[in-house]
């Protein structure tokens, strides 16, 4: 007796989840179809459209590399300490995930800008905050860094304390257990962390916009498009940008998984 | 030589309370209890894992109560082994020879010579995921070993190990102690300390409750608790051997002719348990199918939970289960002859 391998029960969910899968990808394969390759070709070779790529990436990847070396310490007490208010200091982590992101880069604005102490202290070293790739890379930061602290915090979590404790006993320093058992041990989740944070930098729009209109990001850089020549102008540097976004993420998603495999 | 004086701690709801204990040079010292009475703990007080709140530490002479635990050279083989996941074996090995100030070929060399001791040597390139528990057990052994540990603390060592690699490890454990490292040996198995132990501390609720030999912590138990927890009192070391080649096997006691014994063992040493409840007391010899029948004479007669306790002698000393009434009726009295007898398959043989 072989009865059908599907519930009705089960029928209704695989139906739910395909309209949920459709909603995702159908605007998206719309807008690659609209596109025609000549479009894409000409957009691409556009100066201004790689340079904002290229200041995207590089500024996202300074957000991140900055972000881990000041949160990845921060994940490991967080996943091995108890103190009094961590509470306060995971709520704290976690903000930026409700706060809107307009507001996010008004606060920063507020934090970077002339006649703050921050903003004085570097126009003394001859730099202007605002509007400046360091400006970008604070309001990625900003956003995308619980993404970073949260995943390294659960891989730390996930680290048996036994194992340190171990390490501990045969001799290992407290720098020297972190450095080859806990670091080691967490470092998927820490790498998948920071490729969330790399990618959730990215794609920002709403605080960068505020903190540097100019020089552009590629999200500042398709509004700007949009708002001044329409939908039409918007479309092909949207899908050039999804595209090398796809990219970096499909490259680090195999790089993860090719050490897993190692 | 390991000394603890009056070490306290409290860890939440639960004490250490006033444990006291010297492990000599040579000491092979099993603290038997049953789970929650403080044994996981008091290892970690040893390793300097957590501080004690009062009494102190000394090893060889050197006060250690303060130490940190990376200068302690207390070596700890923990529960689940705490291999490391992403080393192989030999880095697992080699991980306390990298603060040692050795060259690569000298650890290499040292690795190699651990791993043979443990009959390791063929996995030295494995990861610890393909080894099996009681391989991960000899790694972890191996690794510990090369700290050249003062002492060696086991927690419970033998309890995810099955029944028959239990004689080779505890063989293995035998031979690291011989060759003159003291370990402290945590268990809740009464058969570790009979084996194994040339000395048994019986600890209960975070309190050491009786220190000593094993055969007098067994045979004369200080309190209830440990009669009920052994649950053993007629055990004695014994060579097994084999005249018949069938399942039926002799196990020889010193001042006693033999004790017939049902077993799968090979000949070897080992250990037998006669229980208590399973020996009967009869006024004459009788024919009985039981195959160990011998002439004794009572030593005592005293009251136990269950009932009469009965001492006898048969060239070694039994203690034999029997009720009140039968105590009355069969007129068991200190020193009158008295014949006993229990079957050769109520007998447990350990080797070992």
């Amino acid at each position: 007796m072989y009865k059908s391998r599907y519930s009705t029960f089960y029928l209704i969910l695989i139906f739910l989840g395909g309209l949920l899968l459709l909603f995702l990808v159908a605007p998206l394969l719309g807008m690659f179809f609209k596109t025609s390759g000549t479009d894409l070709w000409a957009t691409a070779n556009e100066k201004e459209v790689t340079d904002s790529f290229l200041l995207t990436i590089f500024t996202a990847l300074g957000a991140t590399v900055t972000g881990a070396i000041l949160a990845i310490p921060l994940s490991y007490i967080l996943a091995r300490k108890d103190f009094p208010l961590k509470g306060l200091v995971s709520g704290i982590i976690d903000l930026p995930v409700v706060i809107p992101h307009s507001a996010a880069g008004i606060a920063i604005l507020g934090f970077i800008s002339r006649d703050t102490t921050l903003g004085k202290a570097a126009e003394f070293a001859g730099i202007t905050l605002v509007g400046s790739p360091i400006a970008i890379s604070m309001a990625m930061a900003f956003v995308s860094l619980p993404f970073l602290v949260n995943a390294a915090r659960d891989g730390f979590a996930a680290v048996p304390e036994r194992l340190e404790k171990a390490a501990m006993n045969l001799g290992a320093s407290p720098t020297k257990v972190f450095l080859t058992i806990s670091l080691p041990l967490a470092w998927r989740s820490i790498l998948s962390g920071l490729i969330m944070m790399f990618a959730r930098g990215m794609s920002e729009f709403g605080a960068v916009i505020i903190v540097a209109y100019h020089p552009m990001v590629a999200p500042v850089m398709i509004f700007e498009r949009f708002s001044s020549f329409g939908l039409k102008y918007a479309t092909p540097v949207s899908v050039l940008f999804i595209l090398v976004a796809l990219f970096l993420f499909i490259a680090f998603r195999l790089l993860l998984k090719k050490k897993k495999n190692a | 030589m390991l000394e603890l004086k009056n070490i306290s701690k409290t860890l939440g709801s639960f004490q250490l309370q006033n444990i006291s204990i010297t492990v000599e040079a040579h000491d092979y010292f099993v603290v038997v209890g049953a789970s929650g009475a403080g044994k996981s703990q008091l290892l970690e007080l040893i390793a300097g894992m957590s501080l004690p709140d009062s009494g102190s530490i000394t090893l060889n002479g050197l006060d250690i109560t303060q130490n940190k635990m990376q200068k302690r050279d207390v070596g700890m083989v923990f529960q689940d082994y705490a291999i490391f996941p992403h080393m192989t074996v030999a880095q697992n090995i080699a991980y306390p020879l990298q603060y040692k100030n050795l060259s690569k070929s000298q650890i290499n060399l040292k690795v190699k010579m651990l791993a043979e001791d443990m009959a390791i040597d063929h996995l030295l390139d494995r990861n610890p995921a393909e080894l099996s528990g009681g391989e991960q057990q000899r790694t972890a052994l191996a690794r510990t070993l090369a700290l050249d540990p003062k002492i060696l603390l086991l927690d419970e060592p033998l309890s995810n190990v099955d029944i028959r690699l239990k004689y080779e490890l505890r063989r293995l454990l035998r031979k690291i102690n011989k060759k003159g490292i003291p370990i402290v040996h945590v268990t809740h198995d009464f058969e570790d300390a009979i084996v194994l132990a040339t000395k048994v501390a019986v600890i209960k609720d975070g309190r050491i409750i009786q220190t000593g030999h094993p055969t007098e912590v067994f045979l004369h138990p200080a309190s209830d608790f440990i009669a009920k927890f052994a649950g053993v009192r007629n055990f004695f070391r014994s060579e097994l051997i084999d005249e018949t080649g069938s399942g039926l096997k002799l196990a020889m006691i010193k001042n006693h002719p033999g004790i017939h014994v049902v077993t799968d063992e090979t000949p070897g040493e080992g250990s037998i348990i006669i229980p208590a409840s399973d020996i009967f007391l009869s006024n004459q010899k009788t024919e009985t199918s039981a195959r160990n029948q011998f002439k004794a004479q009572v030593c005592e007669v005293f009251p136990s939970l269950e009932g009469m306790e009965v001492i006898v002698d048969c060239g070694i000393k039994l203690a034999v289960l029997v009720s009140r009434s039968s105590v009355t009726e069969m007129n068991i009295v200190e020193g009158r002859d008295i014949w006993i007898s229990f079957k050769a398959s109520s007998v447990q043989f350990i080797k070992g």
